[in-house]
């Protein structure tokens, strides 16, 4: 049983993970209706700044907290310079551009820190915490700690806050916005910034596991996919309960079905997001959208 | 799709001269790489037709380049079949793959097919790792090099640029066969404006599908020639980035015209080689601020982009095809994005 609870603990930790960078894409996908592709790598560049100033002798939370602020100013540059001009541009055209924005960062990446892999400090204690006659490991605690806190900062300023109202009005009903004085432009700008503020949290916590490498975000992507999917893409609340679910069934299919293992955990969730979006293409919270033509 | 006409037919003979000279006039490294411009030409063809001109975002064709490869690897190396026969059977298992995931591809609209083929890219190179006893896992497979027959006067890699090309035409000229006219009109209709063409008659599950299935025939004969050259595979060989080369290939090249396939294989194998001389990263940085300038100001890609600098000497400029696709022209969005 104490393997089991390990197990559950840890995969809330990846889920959560999951669940961070799966809120990133629903903010996005929300306010503007676009995949944004790029999202796993942006949180994978930011992680390398805040390994950069780390390595110049700032303490790890500080790194933290200004990789946090860097990521969102990033985010609202990239809206306003590469996306503002095709927003209105099909689908195709879209999804290209997010990808050219994800070989670029990868490339960036790659020119500045190099292709091999560094270690990345965690900012938690490395003894293992004892609850309740069971060792969870802290990096796991903590991990799922900063995500909550993370998650419930976000639905508070949304909910309670004039700024995170505009926005939400912003993305939903633009054209009455503008006419109500809301500069629609640079609310989804200010949405691109959350949600690379929000990825940018994601990278740091999951870099200690998975060590620091410029595609270290990829798969990573693929399971918030599977997560925003799952929980319906329109739901911030289901894109956090599907990130924890997901985790979790992931962090047990992978240890206990030996047909599924370590290799076919992507696998599994390519199998989820497909199952989702035949049968449910409005996930777990979503609504589903009736058409007129 | 192109008729044919004098100018079209110049083109081409120009176009199959230069490809039959060049391996007598450049170095022999360099047939090597064109071997596999001849491959990333197939595979992009294929993502044209699907992607520029059907309107199905796939992210994901490297996952069908790669069971065209590794069914050519498999066959070759477990039960020593030839490569002639190796490669048509990866184009029917990669056909057949593709009904399959066209099929259910038609359940998932636009955006939505994007997020799953580039799930299937990434997750790729797992599935070939963990089957082992079938693909040799991590450390892939080595093959026989490539042989001409008995009585021709051909390097082993000379043969296979002239097998490759020529495989290279007939699937062109089959494409060509295959778009002109009602069909090609079909897949363009389901682009623009689905609820319009199937109100006028056109089935889309029937031409959807077979979109879907002819560019992953395509894709797995690609596979095939991207394997044989160096006669080796591994699942590093199919990684996602290469799913991600076949679209910047289709983009840069121009997606709506079959020529954009042939320059685009071209970019994508040299212009790698000359950017990396500047530094590894290099080729990345190159390709995604590409991208994204062509989708900013050069929508058709280098050969539309040549094409309209050619019309402004003439009358009319031609119709950039995907501007016909703008929201004003379809204001029929399918999937939850919409809010009205």
């Amino acid at each position: 049983m104490h393997d089991l609870a390990q197990q559950i603990v840890s995969g809330l930790a990846q889920g959560s993970i999951f669940a961070s960078l799966a809120l990133a894409l629903v903010l996005i996908y929300r306010a503007m209706g676009i995949i944004n592709f790029a999202q796993g790598e942006l949180a994978m560049f930011t992680t390398y700044i805040a390994w950069q100033l780390t390595q110049m002798g700032l303490p790890i939370w500080l790194a933290f907290a200004a990789t946090v602020v860097v990521a969102f100013a990033g985010g609202v540059a990239l809206e306003r310079i590469v996306i503002r001009p095709v927003e209105r541009a099909n689908q195709l055209t879209i999804v290209i551009v997010t990808l050219g924005l994800f070989i670029s960062i990868n490339g960036l990446a790659g020119w500045f820190w190099g292709y091999i892999v560094k270690a990345f400090p965690t900012p938690f204690p490395t003894t293992p915490l004892q609850i309740g006659g069971v060792a969870f490991s802290a990096q796991d605690v903590g991990v799922i700690v900063v995500s909550v806190v993370t998650l419930g900062l976000i639905s508070l300023f949304f909910q309670k806050t004039k700024l995170g109202l505009a926005m939400r009005a912003a993305a939903l009903y633009p054209e009455q916005s503008r006419v109500l004085g809301i500069r629609v432009g640079w609310m989804l700008a200010l949405g691109w910034g959350l949600a690379s503020a929000v990825g940018a949290i994601s990278g740091i916590m999951i870099a200690p596991v998975v060590f620091l490498d410029p595609n270290m975000m990829q798969s990573v992507l693929v399971y918030a996919f599977a997560a925003a999917v799952l929980g319906g893409i329109e739901s911030p609340l289901g894109a956090v309960v599907g990130g924890l679910v997901l985790g979790v069934v992931i962090n047990l299919l992978g240890t206990y079905v030996d047909a599924i293992g370590n290799e076919l955990r992507l696998a599994a969730a390519l199998a989820i997001i497909v199952v989702v979006l035949l049968v449910r293409p409005a996930g777990l919270f979503g609504r589903v959208t009736v058409q007129r033509v | 799709m192109p008729r044919p006409n004098a100018g079209l037919l110049t083109r081409v003979a120009i176009a199959v001269a230069v490809i039959a000279i060049l391996p007598w006039v450049v170095p022999s490294f360099l047939v090597f790489d064109l071997i596999y411009v001849a491959a990333y030409t197939i595979a992009i063809l294929g993502l044209i037709i699907l992607t520029g001109m059907n309107g199905q975002i796939s992210l994901g064709h490297g996952a069908f380049m790669a069971l065209g490869g590794y069914v050519v690897a498999v066959l070759a190396h477990s039960a020593g079949w030839p490569y002639w026969i190796g490669v048509p059977l990866a184009a029917i298992a990669s056909g057949v793959a593709g009904l399959l995931i066209g099929l259910v591809a038609l359940r998932l609209a636009g955006v939505y097919l994007a997020l799953a083929t580039f799930s299937l890219a990434v997750a790729t190179p797992s599935f070939l790792k963990h089957y082992k006893s079938i693909t040799g896992g991590f450390d892939g497979m080595s093959l026989q090099p490539v042989q001409a027959p008995a009585g021709v006067p051909l390097g082993g890699q000379q043969w296979l640029y002239y097998v490759a090309w020529a495989v290279a035409g007939v699937v062109f000229l089959l494409s060509a066969l295959l778009v002109r006219g009602q069909f090609g009109r079909a897949l363009r209709a389901l682009r623009d404006n689905p609820i319009a063409a199937v109100s006028f008659g056109v089935n889309p599950y029937f031409y959807k599908t077979a979109a879907f299935g002819w560019s992953a025939v395509l894709a797995g004969i690609a596979g095939g020639f991207y394997a044989i050259p160096t006669a080796y595979v591994s699942p590093d060989t199919f990684t996602f980035a290469l799913s991600i080369t076949l679209l910047i290939g289709a983009v840069l090249g121009g997606i709506s015209t079959f020529w954009g396939a042939l320059v685009g294989g071209i970019v994508v194998e040299f212009l790698p080689l000359v950017a990396q001389q500047i530094n590894a990263a290099a080729p990345g940085v190159v390709y995604g601020v590409a991208l994204i300038l062509v989708m900013m100001f050069l929508p058709d890609g280098i050969v539309g982009g040549l094409l309209r600098l050619t019309y402004r000497f003439r009358r009319a400029p031609p119709q950039p095809a995907l501007e016909s696709s703008t929201p004003s022209a379809a204001p029929v969005t399918v999937g939850p994005q919409s809010r009205e």
